[in-house]
């Protein structure tokens, strides 16, 4: 192969709509499957994508998914343009949550996306600019 | 034990069998939906009383092998139609949560 041996794969993420959200995780997780990979690797990086769509669609007004998949890790990178996050280390204590009723009554809003996305990834970076938006870069070792 | 097998024994509503063959081991109870990304089993069975569309994708990602609405919920259309589309295992029970909970745990642990 040529110098870059990845697959490239990137999702516009809509905003606001919870109906079609987990559109572009579906759609990772079914690439992954053709690629033959182990269902315990694609199902972490499903975890983390979907918790990181959502948050994009729940809390940034969409954003940008790209998804680098190479023959050792896969590399999830989440990018909007959404409020950003005031204080990192209190968005990622499980139960916190500035979720609004109208999205907690379809379940979502524990508090748990942040925690789960941490657990689920071998590595995690947030970068985030209140006013300007958030980046977050998630690697899922493939073993 | 399969998706199949378990709907009969427990006299479950068929509301969609995509993958009736898929063998059911273990189970989670929840609603939340972030709280069943994070701890659901892959391949068990998924007990909720949440029926809008978006327990399809988290079905579908967190890999279980079915989705059991307890408490005699009825699916959202557009659930019932995702879970047809992605030919997702979607069950129905008029069991409480906790009754069809224990039912389960004697069959597929
Ligand atoms: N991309 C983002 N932009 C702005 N704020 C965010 C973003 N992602 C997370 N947050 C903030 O961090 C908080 C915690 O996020 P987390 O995903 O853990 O929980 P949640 O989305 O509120 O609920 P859950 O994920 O359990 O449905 C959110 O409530 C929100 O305030
Ligand atoms: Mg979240």
């Amino acid at each position: 192969m040529s110098g870059d041996d990845k697959i490239h794969l990137s999702y516009q993420v809509e905003g606001g709509d919870l109906t079609r959200a987990g559109e572009a995780s579906s759609s990772v997780k079914q690439t992954l499957r053709k690629l033959g990979l182990d269902p315990a690797v694609i199902r972490r990086v499903s975890v983390c994508m979907y918790e990181g769509e959502i948050n994009m669609v729940i809390h940034a007004n969409g954003g940008l998914a790209m998804v680098d998949v190479g023959l050792d890790d896969i590399v999830i990178t989440l990018t909007d343009f959404g409020p950003g996050i005031p204080d990192i280390d209190k968005a990622m204590q499980a139960g916190y949550t500035t979720a609004a009723d109208s999205v907690r009554d379809l379940g979502f809003g524990a508090g748990m996306g942040l925690p789960n996305m941490k657990k689920y990834s071998d590595d995690m970076k947030i970068k985030s600019i209140v006013g300007m938006g958030t980046t977050v870069t998630m690697v899922i070792n493939i073993p | 034990m399969t998706v199949q097998e378990l709907a009969d024994t427990l006299q479950l509503k068929e509301f969609n069998m995509g993958e009736p063959d898929r063998t059911a081991e273990g189970g989670y109870c929840g609603d939340l939906l972030s709280w069943v990304m994070g701890r659901a089993v892959a391949g068990g069975a998924w007990l909720t009383i949440m029926s809008n569309v978006n327990v399809a994708a988290v079905a579908s990602l967190a890999d279980v092998a079915c989705v059991i609405l307890t408490e005699g919920v009825q699916p959202d259309p557009p659930l019932l139609a995702r879970c047809r589309a992605q030919d997702i295992n979607l069950l129905g029970t008029e069991m409480s949560t906790y009754d069809c909970a224990g039912k389960l745990h004697a069959l597929i642990g």
